[in-house]
């Protein structure tokens, strides 16, 4: 589903590459956890999951293409296949829950009846069944991350990327988002997730890749957050 | 494509900065008025044109009794040299038509001309007019052409082009007209940074929900066309303010104010007024169109 070969990344501005000859294979249904302090370079391996960077050298493949030959016009086609969440919800203030999920399907062309079918269904999914016309500062943070799940998930992608999605909410939400996530891998869905969070990384018993200074330090099947820590 | 959403979208960045919304139609109205003002006056020197151009004439005055031309020997024309100049100014290409006025042909004219001031009438006699020959040019600006081949004429005293006489109001119009385009491409230019601005205003205060839109994979036509869109409906505005303001233009400073006063000559009409909107539309959409995507190129990466 995601292989990165030899991967390297480097910024303009910086001599330090941000990613460094980096190779990750993840199959179809996996759930992935990136793990590394700041700077290791789990934002840069994520956002060349969406092509919003390219990298120096090395090749993405995601979903079967190549992301270095996959046209410019054509990188919408793939975002529609990853869902995204982020740390800071990355709501619109000015729309409901509703409209906010919706806004998601709106703007690929999705028509109206689709929309008003599918939305609900998702709400049910990520359980915020009757806050549909809630704005989102009427909601607390795990609802609004719940909404955030939400919209990424509604057009069923088959990759979902999560960027420190519990860095902004207290353990025990946290874990309710987790349970949430893990459903949705459960579906099939293909789950990375960049995080700091030991004691989730710990509990959950999944695949942990870890970055430090842009290489891969350890690859485990079944990994906790860090040897020790 | 959904067209409600698209449209609900521009309400929303139009009414988000409503003033500069608001500056952006100002501007482009403006411009657009002085620029259709411009060629507006284009056509009033054209409708004046075919107006005099058509009554011109040249008049080849013809020798009388002690006049001083170099071509007359002091004495007046002949019958002879009459029939030939007639005879010759009508064969060449450049004249359209040519009659003969006499001493006492000038002398009535000279009195219908003149009927408001009896005293100068009493004092002229026929005989102190000249006799001419009357000339209508196919292309009234030729006048140059005819003139060399007349000059040395025996019997032809003088040539006179009246174009002449109405030349120096014609170049008045003509700067006129130049002011306009300057003054024009000048407020076009601001009406383009300014479009431009409020683009690149809407961009920033819509950054998060275009990158959410990008996020979601919104193609790079949903994304920008509302945007797009906004500018250009500020064009169409614009545009119409335009035209409206020149139609003021005609209906007050021509028709009421300059027409009762000089009735002598032709002015715009209406179909000169429609000819020109569609071209304040076409260029309020295209300046507007452009500048917007050129602005969005530049803020709204995707």
């Amino acid at each position: 589903m995601i292989r990165l070969e030899h991967v390297s990344k480097t910024y303009p501005a910086s001599a330090r590459p941000a990613l460094d000859d980096v190779t990750v294979d993840i199959e179809k249904g996996e759930f992935v956890f990136l793990v590394g302090s700041s700077g290791s370079g789990k934002s840069t391996f994520l956002r060349l999951l969406l092509k919003e960077e390219t990298p120096t050298a090395g090749s993405v493949h995601v979903a079967g293409k190549d992301l270095a030959r996959l046209s410019h016009w054509k990188v919408p086609a793939l975002r529609r296949s990853i869902g995204c969440v982020f740390q800071d919800f990355r709501l619109l203030p000015n729309k409901n829950v509703f409209q906010n999920v919706a806004f998601a399907l709106e703007v690929i062309g999705k028509p109206h009846h689709q929309i008003s079918k599918v939305v609900p269904e998702v709400l049910d999914l990520v359980g915020l069944e009757g806050k549909s016309q809630r704005m989102p500062d009427e909601l607390s943070g795990g609802e609004q991350q719940r909404v955030a799940v939400a919209r990424a998930f509604v057009n069923r992608p088959m990759i979902l990327i999560a960027d420190e999605p519990t860095g902004n909410l207290d353990p025990s939400t946290s874990v309710g988002i987790m349970k949430l996530l893990d459903r949705i891998n459960r579906t099939g869905t293909t789950v990375v997730m960049a995080t700091h969070d030991a004691a989730i990384v710990d509990s959950m018993r999944r695949r942990v890749v870890e970055l430090s200074m842009g290489k891969v330090v350890r690859d485990q099947t079944r990994g906790v957050y860090g040897y020790g820590a | 494509m959904r067209a409600s959403f698209v449209l609900s979208e521009i309400g929303i960045g139009l009414r988000r900065n409503l003033t500069m919304t608001i500056a952006g139609v100002v501007t482009v109205a403006i411009s657009l008025a002085i620029f259709g003002a411009g060629l507006l006056a284009q056509r009033q020197v054209s409708a004046m044109k075919d107006f005099w151009y058509d009554k011109v004439e040249v008049s080849m005055y013809l020798c009388g009794d002690g006049s001083k031309g170099a071509n007359c020997n002091g004495s007046a024309v002949t019958d002879e040299q009459r029939s030939q100049l007639l005879q010759e100014v009508s064969a060449n290409p450049l004249v359209a038509k040519v009659y003969y006025e006499s001493q006492q042909q000038a002398f009535e004219n000279f009195k219908k001309q003149f009927k408001g001031s009896p005293d100068l009438v009493q004092n002229v006699t026929p005989d102190a007019l000249p006799e001419s020959l009357r000339v209508k040019l196919k292309d009234p600006t030729k006048y140059e052409d005819l003139a060399s081949a007349f000059r040395d004429s025996p019997g032809v005293e003088e040539i006179q082009d009246q174009k002449a006489l109405l030349d120096p109001f014609f170049r008045v119009l003509r700067r006129l007209q130049l002011v306009a385009w300057v003054v024009a491409a000048i407020q076009i230019l601001a009406a383009v940074l300014l479009i431009g601005n409020t683009i690149r205003v809407a961009a920033f205060s819509r950054r998060r929900e275009t990158g959410i839109m990008r996020l979601v994979g919104a193609s790079n036509l949903y994304i920008q066309l509302p945007f797009l869109l906004e500018g250009v409906l500020v064009g169409i505005v614009g545009a119409a303010f335009a035209a409206a303001g020149l139609a003021a233009l005609k209906a007050v400073l021509v028709d009421r104010l300059l027409k009762p006063m000089l009735k002598f000559t032709a002015f715009v009409g209406w179909r000169d007024v429609i000819a020109i909107v569609p071209w304040l539309f076409i260029v309020g959409v295209a300046l507007t169109g452009i500048s917007s995507f050129f602005t969005l190129r530049r803020h709204l990466r995707v």
